[in-house]
């Protein structure tokens, strides 16, 4: 079929067209947001008055962050929950692995597949599974915990000493397949050769895995960490839902980003909610970087 | 056998230590599999059971006989079919969207030259690593300027301009689209669409089809974009309906329970079938 002259795309502005839809929702969605975020971080604003009620208030907004109890300790909630997660989450996913890549062959998709599977499943679904298994006077979790260790009950969500472990263990559960999967593709890089000489050297496999597997896959390491810091940092959906949008007993499980959906939508503090997500901006960027620099580092003294 | 990491590749070699060692690793890798699917197999358990039984002690394994009466209770408190439409509809939109845009701007990033293309890449890469609750607040005043809260819109159209969509796209345009087959059918007189149309889609069909997955399971979970700009219950998509159940003071446990399961058998169903392609595309950006 061919279009009349006339509507006939001239090469030089089809590039133009064909990226003209992405773009306009881009800088609608993507880009107007980030700039208005910034100018909101300046002014005082309650959505209820309009957008007439706006008013610049210079550093204001963050200076009244940077005093505020809750600002910190939703941030201290949000470092704990990360690294509590976040760490044992590669400390399993990197055996777990090596076990995957020597052992299973044939069944390798299946057993992959399990272990992603609560990657993919909604977080809204798993805060409510995990909602009746850590349940205290009948949750799974305390039977089980009763009656193979004689452990008393204990209230996982009710107090503010145990809800943070029970909600690191959940995003422990949801993300060690994911990174078990990043660390796997890894693996099968390594030629095979590698540990065919180092066995015939009479290396141990504990040696091979800390010799060779962990050094030929410390870039995909530094992806998963990286991956890992940015997620747990902004970890909203898990504490949100398990304390009904509050943050939980005496505000345990109040992550900065719950925090800051309180400010805004809770508070009505627009402005200062936009402040705080500058400046956990800045959190975020300044961690990401620190992991850059602790991988950069030792790979100059390795 | 090649590239055995931690065990030697020699297990095959027989051995009792290689052959133990190999048993350990089928027994810690089963353990942890039961560990990942154990939750699964009790939110579908309590979904057969009512809220009575499944706060007994010990509270039950198996299944029970109240599925009907818990889908019953569920149909009453939330308009579950309605809201199960709203997930479907965004959820679709959001695949045809995403899939129509950033295969354009894909294609146009891959194989053509226009001005400012790096930096225009270079500032879509960039907005992949900001963390999504910069977005919360100026989402809410746009979506309320516009006019669409509570509306599906504010949950589909935005989303189009995926900066993960646009990089996968980017990438496999750039690797199994011929550069001399767009230009022999520009030469040949074949118009920008029609390329784009009748030759450039047909050779992405693999990586549309991992989008598509990605975009689709995305907007299905989606919690935090409904939160923040559905208002109302008719208008939620399912997994909002399914947490507004939860703040009610009396929870029922097995509707909630049933509802949640009704939620996560497609996405089960789907991943069954799909998941090596599925694994491959979310894990692109790291193994390229």
């Amino acid at each position: 079929m061919r279009l009349p002259p006339l509507l006939r795309l001239s090469p030089k502005w089809a590039p133009y067209v064909f990226i003209s839809p992405f773009l306009i929702l881009f800088g609608v969605f993507g880009v107007f947001p980030l700039c208005f975020s910034l100018y909101l971080a300046f002014q005082s604003w309650e959505p209820t008055g309009g957008l007439r009620a706006m008013e610049y208030v210079g550093l204001a907004n963050f200076a009244f962050a940077l005093k505020d109890d809750w600002f910190w300790m939703s941030l201290r909630n949000t470092l704990w929950l990360a690294i509590a997660s976040g760490v044992p989450q590669h400390l399993v996913a990197l055996p777990l692995a090596a076990f995957i890549h020597a052992a299973f062959k044939r069944l390798r998709d299946g057993v992959i597949a399990v272990y992603f599977l609560p990657y993919i499943t909604s977080t809204v679904a798993i805060a409510i599974m995990f909602y009746s298994l850590f349940s205290q006077d009948y949750g799974m979790i305390n039977a089980a915990l009763a009656q193979w260790f004689g452990l008393p009950h204990t209230d996982w969500l009710t107090s503010a000493a145990h809800i943070k472990p029970a909600i690191a263990f959940i995003v422990f559960w949801r993300y060690v397949g994911f990174n078990t999967v990043l660390y796997l593709a890894a693996m099968q890089t390594i030629p095979g050769e590698l540990y065919e000489a180092a066995t015939l050297d009479g290396a141990s496999r504990l040696r091979q895995f800390l010799h060779i597997t962990l050094p030929g896959i410390r870039p995909m390491i530094f992806f998963g960490v990286t991956l890992s810091v940015i997620g747990g940092l902004q970890l909203f959906e898990e504490p949100f839902i398990l304390t009904g949008g509050k943050g939980g007993p005496q505000q345990a499980a109040m992550t900065s980003a719950v925090y800051l959906f309180r400010e805004a939508f809770d508070f009505n503090d627009f402005g200062g909610a936009s402040a705080m997500s500058w400046l956990l901006f800045l959190v975020v960027a300044l961690l990401t970087w620190i992991t850059n620099l602790a991988f950069r580092t030792r790979r100059g003294a390795a | 056998m090649s590239g055995a990491a931690g065990l030697p590749a020699s297990v095959g070699k027989a051995g009792v230590g290689a052959r133990a060692a190999r048993w350990t690793a089928y027994a810690i890798v089963g353990v942890g599999a039961l560990f990942m699917l154990a939750p699964f197999w009790f939110m579908f358990v309590f979904a057969t059971h009512s809220r009575s039984e499944i706060f007994n002690l010990p509270p039950p394994l198996w299944f029970g006989d109240d599925l009907a009466a818990n889908f019953r209770l569920l149909t009453e408190r939330i308009p579950f079919w309605r809201n199960l439409g709203w997930s479907l509809y965004v959820a679709l939109m959001s695949t045809a969207l995403t899939l129509l845009f950033c295969s354009m701007a894909g294609y146009a990033f891959a194989l053509m030259e226009f001005r400012f293309k790096k930096a225009l890449f270079g500032l879509v890469m960039a907005t992949m690593l900001l963390p999504s609750f910069m977005n919360m607040i100026p989402m809410f005043m746009i979506m309320d300027a516009l006019g669409w809260i509570d509306q599906q819109r504010a949950l589909y159209v935005p989303g189009a301009a995926s900066a993960f969509g646009i990089f996968l796209m980017r990438q496999f345009a750039q690797s199994s689209v011929p550069r001399e087959l767009v230009e022999s059918a520009r030469m040949d007189g074949c118009g920008e669409f029609s390329i784009y149309w009748r030759i450039v889609l047909p050779l992405m069909k693999p990586a549309l089809g991992t989008l598509a997955l990605i975009t689709f399971i995305t907007s299905w979970n989606n919690f935090i974009n409904p939160l923040i700009v559905m208002r109302s219950l008719p208008n939620y998509t399912l997994p909002l309906a399914l947490r507004s159940l939860q703040s009610t003071l009396n929870t029922e446990w097995g509707a909630l329970m049933c509802g949640s399961a009704i939620a996560t058998i497609p996405l089960i169903v789907l991943f069954a079938i799909t998941s090596r392609q599925l694994i491959a595309g979310l894990t692109a950006g790291a193994v390229k």
